[in-house]
């Protein structure tokens, strides 16, 4: 980087936008040059999609300027946005599966004569735009015949084909496996030569060190830095993104105890297009850490001990005896317990109050002719409020109004009150406040300190490592290795054996 | 007490609606025993009301697991037509009650398991059993007008019991059992559970698919016992028109009451408003002395102004400038309103 | 969490089966019927279906682009009966001539739609309760009208009603049969051809990401509740052609047939995936089912009903299997 940088294409300066009770962004900066890959890097709340929306005109600024090309321009909607030549490919794919490959690149913009559209110059011009990506696909087929990471490059294609001169990708690889990543990583080389200045959402630390070239860092929406990737380590990003130089965490367990009474017993239990079969043996009082990248298996692993998807093959015990987990109703009857990774769509009745949706399951075991008794339920709920610190304390309020944090321990002490004797935890620090991450690790720990099994899910290794006796690698839909605790497991052996697929 | 805030509106309208009445009928608000039998318009607005206030009391629980029922109507031309049928054979009134009310239940059952067992959109999968069973009705009554005159069957319709119409209280009793199941018994978190997010609910255990079924099941019960106190109140059963449109009445009834359409949250009380609003909304359009011809007009207009108002959209159009200073949250979240 | 499907393209007319199962239904209706009856397997027996059909016809190709967009018009039915009412007392009282009449008709169902089109955009509300409400509306306004049917005496309307346009062989179809053909055509054109029909498909996709494509997804809803106001005005239009009379009660349940039409043509009721060729079959169908039981005769006309209760039915599990398989 020492030579001279060119004119930067984007210049956003001094941005502040506030929210009711909110400060989302404090004047933050960011420079997008041309021909660079630009990772924007911030926990969750750190101001990154506030950012993003400011930039494609969905939210509007209250301070600073956007400069495009020299130019200070102001977006009043993301149409405007997109024919100054910024263009966005979001998360969830947002293409209409039901229209073809074609128009979707194309809709809105079809080539037309005399007011007709023209579908085959149309065709033409959507493989035109595909080749650009290296692709050869058939554009009249509907874009539902293709997979998720095509979709994606269809929307970057479609992205480019008005002059895109900054291209915005939100988050583009949660979804994929690791060659879609390579592919799409290629196509963003390709954009990158050029001239398109990319700005890339991602939080793989792996693919951001991969592809980026500088990034922005924002912590609680201000801005941190801007840095050549290759210049900061990534143990320096980390810290500057949470905040605080990472303190050696202590581990909650020492070392893998001696656990003699396997619960739940899965024999090549597995589902074809999820997870290949896996065997895999959970102790009474075990944590079990489930280790992989995002995609690699692992809510799906938990998923079938729960029976929230039916099993293709293999068997399970529970307590040595076997157990068929065909529905979720007939796991909670083994004792097992799930709480997803997804709180809004597989967890919480946003409508219903904190009381309602602590109580649910407990009374969805009961049926609904033996109604848990009032009483019962203020006691129950009132002692999961005080103990997990549920904030506002107020039973009666609506789960829709709670912070994230506070809905996960709603969600959390639904299963408690079953008193489990298995409880999976899919993610359950993800997206919550540091304090409430704590204490969420607290209690897994004493949890199984009192007997109760975890299986542990979650993307950060060193939660895995910190609370897990014993830790499952996945891998490519796949257990690959399980690896008991000690000093000698680090998250460098975990990535390794990730990376390796425990072929070492 | 935040249930009561949800109904002030519907029963603004009524009170309205009332007033308006009570400024053109001069006694309307009298009530007296004549002959051992309550009479008076309001006596006429709830046993006139009752068929509706039964058929939208099921309607709530469905649309509140996120459904609709289109069928009802049907299935009350059904029930009406079974029950006339079985009469006319000189069955006994016990026997056709039973035969017409089980048959109701199991087209119930039918629409449920379309919903929950196959997984077709309520609106379309009750759509069939709306269109069929028009043609079931009249295929039971082969086309004709069957009049049925057993004394013990018009006691359901047009009979009195203890001074008060005995739909009145069918519909007290089918209120009261309602009510019971719902919120005494579990039924009516898990129903809300369902409507606010099914997927959630199953994965908390709840048995969706059971309690949709039955869901559609007591929907079409109460359309079924309704469909019994139409065709007794006339001493006879037309598969062609009986219970013509009331599955919009119930919808109307249950949306005016303040259960969303998109599941959830629902208020068996407000439902009730609901459908004693429209059937004030008729009687007004009598006693005013609007040609009857209008009603529909009204109700378009009622239906225009409820929808509206209940519009988060709206409001937020609306109400805009007084809204947002003191919003601590988007205006969106804020009309939600706690339960 | 997402299963990814192996990327390539599937079997390409997977979207055509509908269409094809109906057309096929109708044929093998159409041979059952040659073969039962004497004098059924003509093609003045097709002819007929769409001369008695012409209005649903219409009706059902509005509904189309309604139920594409995943909306639903209950208001059809109403608009019709208003809009004979409208024509009938305005040529019987004031005696207006037809062509200041009917322009005005189908500037009062636009219009009407138009309104109905805006509420579901402006104010998010349900378009099964804006509707609803049309349909009452409609309706109401039929019977401020007149409660009683008013017959159409008006020359021009008359002479219209009772022309055959002859075609080869001793066929022949009335001139509805030309207007809805036309209907057809130019809705098929639209729907293919212009940037209206593609957001018509995108927006039933998925409006969000119709929106977020760029694409005028309100600007489309109110244009497809227009478009199913004037269709239903111009069925309407056609209806008084067929029936001579205006009527408040004319088209009761009509909603329902044009539902019907539409679901047996293999658009699906979600929105989004559907051919106008599919809703043209699925009112055939309908009017075929009509045509069999007026020759068998004894069966009561109640069967229809029942009829078409079954093929919904089947045609509705068929897109639920058909959809079901194709999310991985």
């Amino acid at each position: 980087m020492a030579m001279a940088t060119p004119a930067p294409v984007l210049r956003m300066s001094g941005i502040g936008k506030q929210f009711p009770g909110v400060r989302a962004l404090d004047g933050v900066d960011l420079r997008l040059l041309p021909g660079e890959v630009h990772a924007l890097m911030g926990e969750n709340g750190a101001g990154k999609s506030t950012l993003i929306k400011v930039l494609t005109g969905v939210h509007q600024a209250d301070e600073g300027a956007i400069e495009l090309a020299g130019r200070s321009v102001a977006f009043g909607s993301p149409l405007e946005a997109r024919q100054a030549g910024i263009s966005t490919v979001y998360q969830e794919v947002n293409l209409c599966t039901n229209l073809s490959v074609a128009e979707n690149i194309l809709i809105g913009r079809e080539p037309r004569r005399w007011g007709r559209i023209d579908w085959k110059r149309m065709r033409a011009r959507a493989r035109e735009l595909l080749a650009r990506l290296e692709l050869d696909l058939d554009v009249s087929a509907p874009l539902s015949a293709y997979s998720l990471a095509i979709q994606q490059m269809v929307a970057i294609a479609r992205a480019l084909d008005v002059e895109a001169r900054v291209l915005i990708l939100d988050e583009p690889t949660s979804s994929l496996d690791a060659d879609e990543v390579g592919q799409l990583f290629r196509v963003m080389r390709r954009l990158k030569d050029d001239g398109i200045a990319i700005l890339f959402v991602s939080h793989f630390l792996d693919q951001v060190y991969e592809i980026s070239d500088r990034m922005t860092i924002l912590r609680n929406g201000r801005l941190v830095g801007e840095y050549p990737t290759r210049e900061l380590s990534q143990v320096d990003l980390v810290a500057k993104m949470i905040g605080q130089e990472l303190a050696a965490l202590d581990r909650l367990h020492g070392e893998a105890a001696a656990f003699d009474r396997p619960l739940v017993e899965a024999r090549e239990l597995g589902r074809a297009g999820a997870i290949e079969p896996f065997t895999l043996t959970i102790h009474e009082g075990e944590v079990v850490g489930l280790a992989g990248l995002l995609g690699s298996g692992r809510t799906e692993v938990a998923r079938l001990l729960f029976g929230a998807d039916h099993a293709g093959g293999g068997r399970v015990a529970v307590g040595g005896a076997p157990a068929s987990l065909r529905t979720p109703r007939a796991a909670m009857g083994h004792g097992i317990a799930f709480c997803s990774e997804n709180r809004k769509a597989d967890g919480l009745i946003p409508d219903l109050t904190v009381r309602e949706n602590i109580i649910l399951a407990l009374q969805a075991t009961r049926g609904w002719t033996r109604p848990v008794p009032r009483e019962q339920q203020d006691e129950l709920v009132e002692r999961y409020v005080k103990a997990l610190r549920i904030s506002p304390p107020n039973p009666e309020h609506l789960v829709r109004d709670l912070s994230g944090g506070n809905q996960q321990k709603v969600l959390l002490a639904r299963w408690l009150i079953l008193e489990p004797r298995l409880l999976i935890l899919d993610e359950p620090t993800r997206g919550i406040d540091v304090g409430a991450k704590t204490e969420i690790q607290r209690l897994v720990a004493e949890l199984s300190g009192g007997g109760m099994a975890v299986l542990f899910i979650s993307a950060e290794l060193e939660e895995v490592l910190r609370l897990s006796h014993k830790v499952a690698v996945l891998r490519d839909r796949r257990l690959v290795a399980e690896l008991p605790n000690g000093p000698e497991l680090t998250t460098d052996v975990l990535m390794e054996t990730i990376a390796s697929g425990g072929r070492t | 007490m935040a249930a009561m805030r949800r109904l002030i509106w519907p029963l603004l309208i009524l009170a309205a609606l009332l007033l308006v009445n009570v400024a053109f009928i001069p006694g309307f608000l009298s009530v007296e025993v004549r002959e051992g039998h309550l009479y008076g318009s309001l006596i006429d607005i709830l046993r006139f009301g009752a068929p509706l206030i039964l058929v939208s009391l099921g309607m709530t629980l469905v649309i509140a697991t996120g459904g609709i029922d289109l069928s009802v109507g049907s299935v009350v031309a059904i029930s009406g037509a079974l029950a006339c049928l079985q009469l006319s054979q000189d069955q006994g009134v016990f026997t056709a009650i039973v035969l017409a009310l089980g048959l109701s239940t199991l087209l119930g059952a039918w629409n449920g398991f379309l919903v929950a067992g196959i997984g077709i959109q309520p609106i379309i999968a009750t759509l069939i059993l709306m269109v069929a069973g028009r043609g079931l009705a009249q295929l039971i009554t082969d086309g004709q007008i069957i009049t049925v005159n057993d004394p013990a069957y018009k006691l359901i319709g047009g009979g009195y019991w203890l001074t008060v119409p005995f739909g009145v209280l069918v519909v007290l009793a089918v209120l009261a059992i309602t009510a019971f199941l719902t919120r005494r018994l579990a039924l009516g978190l898990l129903i809300e559970s369902v409507g606010g997010n099914a997927e959630a609910s199953r994965l908390a255990g709840i048995r969706a698919r059971g309690i949709i079924v039955m869901v559609y099941a007591f929907a079409a019960l109460c359309a079924g016992v309704a469909g019994l106190m139409i065709s007794s109140n006339v001493s006879s059963a037309d598969g062609n028109n009986a219970g013509l449109w009331i599955e919009l009445d119930a919808i109307l009834a249950v949306v005016i009451g303040g259960t969303s359409l998109a599941g959830g949250r629902f208020s068996l009380g407000g439902t009730v408003l609901g459908a004693l609003i429209i059937q004030t909304l008729t009687t007004t359009i009598y006693s005013v002395g609007v040609p009857p011809e209008t009603t529909l007009l009204f109700k378009a207009l009622v239906v225009a102004a409820v929808c509206l108002v209940q519009s988060p959209a709206f409001r937020e159009k609306v109400f805009h400038r007084r809204r947002r200073p003191s919003s601590a949250r988007p205006a969106e979240e804020k009309v939600r309103v706690t339960a | 969490m997402t299963t990814l499907s192996l990327g390539g393209g599937r079997a390409v007319p997977a979207r055509y089966v509908p269409v094809l199962v109906t057309g096929c239904l109708f044929v093998a209706m159409f041979v059952v019927g040659g073969i039962r009856y004497e004098g059924f397997a003509s093609g003045q027996v097709v002819l007929n279906v769409f001369i008695d059909n012409a209005f649903l016809l219409v009706v059902a190709v509005g509904m189309t682009f309604v139920i594409l967009t995943g909306g639903i018009d209950l208001s059809v039915g109403s608009v019709v009966a208003l809009s004979t009412m409208i024509s009938a007392s305005l040529m019987a009282g004031p005696g207006w001539p037809p062509y200041v009449v009917v322009p005005l008709v189908l500037l009062v169902g636009s219009g009407l739609g138009l309104l109905m089109g805006w509420l579901v955009h402006a104010f998010d509300i349900q378009p099964f309760i804006v509707t609803l409400a049309g349909m009452f509306l409609a309706r109401g306004l039929c019977y401020t009208i007149g409660t009683e049917s008013i017959p159409i005496e008006d020359a021009t309307f008359t002479a219209f009603a009772q022309t055959r346009i002859d075609l080869f062989a001793d066929l022949w179809i009335s001139p509805s049969v030309v207007i809805a053909a036309v209907v057809v055509l130019a809705a098929a054109y639209v729907l293919h051809y212009t940037r209206l029909g593609r957001a018509v498909y995108a927006t039933g996709g998925s409006e969000q990401s119709a929106l977020l494509m760029g694409l005028p997804v309100g600007r489309t809803k109110v244009a497809v509740y227009t478009i199913s106001g004037f269709c239903s005005a111009l069925g309407g239009v056609l209806l008084s052609f067929y029936m001579l009379s205006g009527y408040g009660l004319h088209a009761v349940g009509m909603e329902l047939d044009a539902i019907a039409a539409v679901v047996i043509g293999g658009t699906l009721l979600t929105g989004g995936t559907g051919f106008l060729f599919g809703t043209v079959l699925g009112v055939l169908v309908l009017g075929l089912i009509q045509t069999i039981l007026s020759f068998e005769g004894t069966l009561s006309s109640w069967w229809t009903k029942i009829f078409i209760g079954l093929l919904l039915f089947a045609f509705i599990l068929l897109q639920r299997l058909f959809s079901a398989r194709r999310r991985p």
